[in-house]
């Protein structure tokens, strides 16, 4: 069966690359507007995945990331956050909150394809 | 979901441009409202951060600038004012106007943008005293690491990876780590298990154990370290170098004997003492390993990771002095094909002695029979490899062949090759040559258009075409894929109507019409030339490759080009076969083209009134009695089996009185004396000795149609 991956980010242009991406690929795709989102998604239908924009209104990457970490549907799977910050202290704060790995914007589809394989095997 | 990106992004921007401007002329009348900060904050970002992602390069760099003030401000290292919220909302219309001239083509006014960056940067100045990262950043390279490991030699690497206890919590999997590790090269790996506690201690979250890696690789150490680098800092990580290749040259072939004799060996020549006397204590002293465990100084892993990396070492120089001796020798087909043949009957033989084996049931004569098999199967293995060569000569003809029809045809076409290294049967490679060269002729004659009308397409000038091999489980595919024409479902369906193929009313699925050009006498070029479109040839690749065991198929989108996929056996000596019974004698049906078995009940028959057809699942399926095609007397069982196969167009079931099961069998010629023999391709000797005979079902089945439309005429 097709892994399931959530695409949350505030931008339409990048979920929708994301995701065409991932589909393209063979994998389902779930896609949430925010973190809030993004934890009322996971509640009802859990992911193997998850790539998070870090800025976000209402609930930020990192908020998301801690509130997936504390949860305990989707404690363990991995979290890829995309960043634009190179700056190690985002970096830092997201790894320490959880995350799995990064993907530093901007990114072309086989980048975000190799790291996906790498963390969800 | 089709929209293009590009335009999605506009759109996006736009709002945001929108969302930026409203925020900033609130952030105006509030200037410490940290949310408001934020948003202004979050819109750059997105901005910029898609923007790259999209191609707006110049969008991304400008807006960086622009987000950079903000994080200051965020960070509350200075403050808002008038003038910031003044040339932000400036830097707006910049980015619209940015915006509109990626959309249009027209040249942006870079002038406009850099003095509001300098304006910007003037009022920052001093309090960013780190200078602001360059943008965007490389990708980031682990430090400290030596880098002074030349790419593309073989390097052994003694890996000890520690991750830390709670890495788990970061939905890290270290096994997909192991694996990129596998990937890179030979490598072993001794998990170390020493660390984890008793049941009552353990944390079911926490991740006891580290893991030795001994890895050889040319890939680099950075390919290496990159991929840690997620967990760089939750892990404890040692990468050391312990071989590498000019080492291993270097060596002397063989340790020189040591000059002075061993105790045990003058005690032997003295006659003081026997030999087995000194391999009997010998024996019972222990190695180094284990006295150190016992002692207790190291861990019983430790020793399991020390030996295990040099028994990696030993294989690599091994492999390593193999490898320079390499030599090859030439050798007459025929002598392969004897040795082939030879093996085919030591495989029957050592069937029979497994089945006698089992029969007599005594424990030594079991194992004497299981390593013969095991022996078997390696010498099988073996020699069909001797047979296997690689694809790549043949498709060198094919470029040749392609420079001069194209130059005929007043075309330009381009040959590609990939998977030259792929390898078939000899004997399948040389049986494949004619089909291909049919088959590259048709691309070129039919699918690549003239330079003129490929270029009123806005197609490239060179038409390209392209054959690629390569492996799938037990098959080779071959491609041949043009970015011509492609196939004119129309024009196909209308020629074979006005040929009388198929009735005009008749529904067909797009495979279907495409497979309508494999039927004799079909041809929808318009004019003939001399090279292809005569009309025979493509049902005559399509028999040459049914003969190998293969299948033929279509893809063709009109305007796009078209694709044929051949897929062939690995090797025409051994078959996949399903055994079945019918009265005494015994059958092969190829395993490929079986799609499975039905029952055939007295009820099921009565249903059909003796049309010889069954419904398999809302389909309908016609069927061969083969006891009756092979004139076999005696009792047929009440209960009879359909093997439902799907060669060539359409299923077709073969009733057989039992299904024996698979069997994987060694094809024997009939020889001369039934070579007119049509529906039966070979024999083979099952374990028992007895003869089974291999169907050859597309024949089978074309024999019954025509069969049967010869009764249609009388």
């Amino acid at each position: 069966m097709a892994k399931t991956i959530m695409t949350a980010d505030d931008s339409t242009s990048v979920r929708q690359m994301v995701s065409f991406t991932l589909r393209q690929a063979g994998y389902q795709v779930v896609e949430a507007v925010d973190g809030k989102d993004a934890l009322s998604k996971l509640k009802s239908s859990p992911v193997h995945m998850l790539i998070t924009d870090l800025n976000m209104p209402n609930l930020d990457g990192i908020g998301l990331i801690r509130n997936i970490r504390s949860g305990s549907t989707c404690k363990f799977i991995p979290i890829i956050m995309l960043t634009t910050e190179s700056q190690d202290s985002k970096k830092m704060e997201g790894k320490s909150a959880g995350a799995t790995g990064w993907i530093v914007k901007p990114f072309k589809p086989e980048q975000l394809l190799a790291v996906v394989k790498k963390v969800l095997g | 979901m089709t929209q293009n990106p590009r335009t999605t992004y506009i759109e996006e921007a736009t709002e945001l441009l929108a969302e930026l401007e409203g925020s900033l002329l609130e952030l105006e009348d509030n200037p410490e409202d940290r949310e408001i900060i934020g948003r202004v904050f979050r819109c750059l970002h997105t901005i910029k951060g898609s923007g790259a992602m999209f191609g707006f390069d110049d969008i991304a760099e400008f807006t960086h600038e622009v987000e950079t003030t903000f994080d200051l401000i965020r960070e509350g290292k200075i403050a808002v004012s008038g003038e910031i919220i003044g040339i932000t909302l400036s830097a707006c219309d910049h980015i619209r106007s940015l915006l509109e001239s990626g959309d249009n083509g027209a040249a942006p006014d870079k002038q406009h943008g850099h003095s509001l960056i300098e304006s910007l940067k003037k009022l920052t100045a001093g309090i960013a005293d780190s200078p602001p990262e360059n943008f965007p950043k490389p990708a980031d390279a682990p430090a400290d690491i030596p880098s002074d490991t030349p790419q593309g030699l073989e390097v052994t690497y003694r890996i000890r990876f520690r991750p830390d206890q709670k890495i788990l919590a970061t939905g890290f999997n270290p096994i997909l780590l192991l694996n990129e590790l596998r990937d890179l090269g030979p490598c072993n790996v001794v998990a170390q298990t020493k660390g984890i506690p008793t049941l009552d201690e353990i944390d079911p979250e926490g991740c006891y154990t580290y893991w030795d890696v001994v890895l050889t690789t040319a890939a680099g150490i950075n390919a290496v370290m990159d991929l840690f680098i997620f967990i760089e800092d939750e892990c404890t990580l040692s990468v050391d170098i312990i071989d590498s290749v000019e080492e291993v040259v270097e060596l002397p072939p063989e340790v020189p004997p040591p000059n002075h004799k061993k105790l045990g060996e003058i005690l032997v020549e003295k006659g003081d003492l026997q030999p087995s006397d000194v391999s009997g204590a010998l024996s019972a002293q222990k190695p180094i390993g284990q006295l150190l465990v016992e002692a207790g100084v190291v861990d019983p892993g430790l020793v399991e990771s020390a030996r295990v990396e040099q028994e990696h070492i030993k294989e690599l120089r091994r492999s390593k002095q193999a490898n320079e001796t390499v030599s090859t020798v030439r050798v007459p087909a025929d002598r392969l094909d004897t040795l082939v043949n030879l093996v085919g009957e030591l495989v029957t033989v050592q069937a029979r002695l497994s089945q006698l084996a089992a029969l007599q049931n005594q424990s030594d004569f079991l194992a004497v029979a299981e390593e013969v098999e095991r022996l078997t199967e390696d010498l099988r293995d073996n020699v069909m490899n001797i047979r296997m060569v690689p694809i790549g000569s043949t498709f060198n003809r094919f470029k040749r062949l392609v420079r001069d029809l194209a130059a005929e045809l007043g075309k330009n076409v381009v040959l590609e090759t990939d998977g030259a290294e792929t390898e078939l049967d000899k004997t399948v490679i040389e049986r494949l040559n004619d089909p291909l060269v049919h088959l590259i002729r048709n691309s070129v004659d039919h699918g690549i258009e003239v330079p003129g009308i490929r270029e009123a397409a806005g197609k490239p000038k060179y038409g390209t075409v392209r054959i690629s091999a390569a492996h799938s489980g037990a098959h080779v595919l071959i491609r041949i894929t043009d970015d011509g024409a492609g196939l004119d479902k129309e024009a196909i369906r209308e020629k074979a109507v006005a040929k009388g193929l198929i009735s005009p009313e008749i529904e067909l699925s797009e495979k279907d019409i495409f497979s309508l050009i494999f039927t004799a006498g079909f041809s929808t070029a318009e004019k003939l030339t001399n090279i292809s479109g005569r009309g025979v040839g493509m049902d005559v690749v399509k028999r040459n490759i049914e003969a190998l065991r293969g299948s033929i198929e279509i893809e063709s989108r009109k305007g796009a080009g078209a694709t044929i996929t051949l897929k062939l056996p690995l090797t025409l000596a051994i078959i996949d076969g399903l055994l079945v019974k019918i009265g005494e004698g015994q059958f092969v049906i190829p395993l490929p083209i079986v799609q499975e078995c039905v029952e055939l009940t007295p009820a099921d028959k009565a249903r059909s009134n003796g049309r010889d057809l069954a419904h398999v699942r809302g389909e309908i399926v016609p069927y061969i009695r083969l006891r009756e095609r092979f004139l076999i007397e005696g009792q047929v069982p009440d209960i009879e089996q359909i093997i439902i196969t799907g060669a060539g167009e359409g299923k077709v079931g073969l009733v057989v009185d039992q299904v024996v099961g698979e069997r994987q069998t060694v094809i024997k010629n009939l020889g001369k004396m039934f070579r007119y023999v049509e529906d039966i391709s070979g024999a083979t000797i099952l374990g028992d000795g007895k003869v089974a005979l291999i169907l050859d079902v597309p024949k089978l089945v074309q024999a019954e149609v025509e069969t049967a439309q010869t009764a249609c005429i009388h």
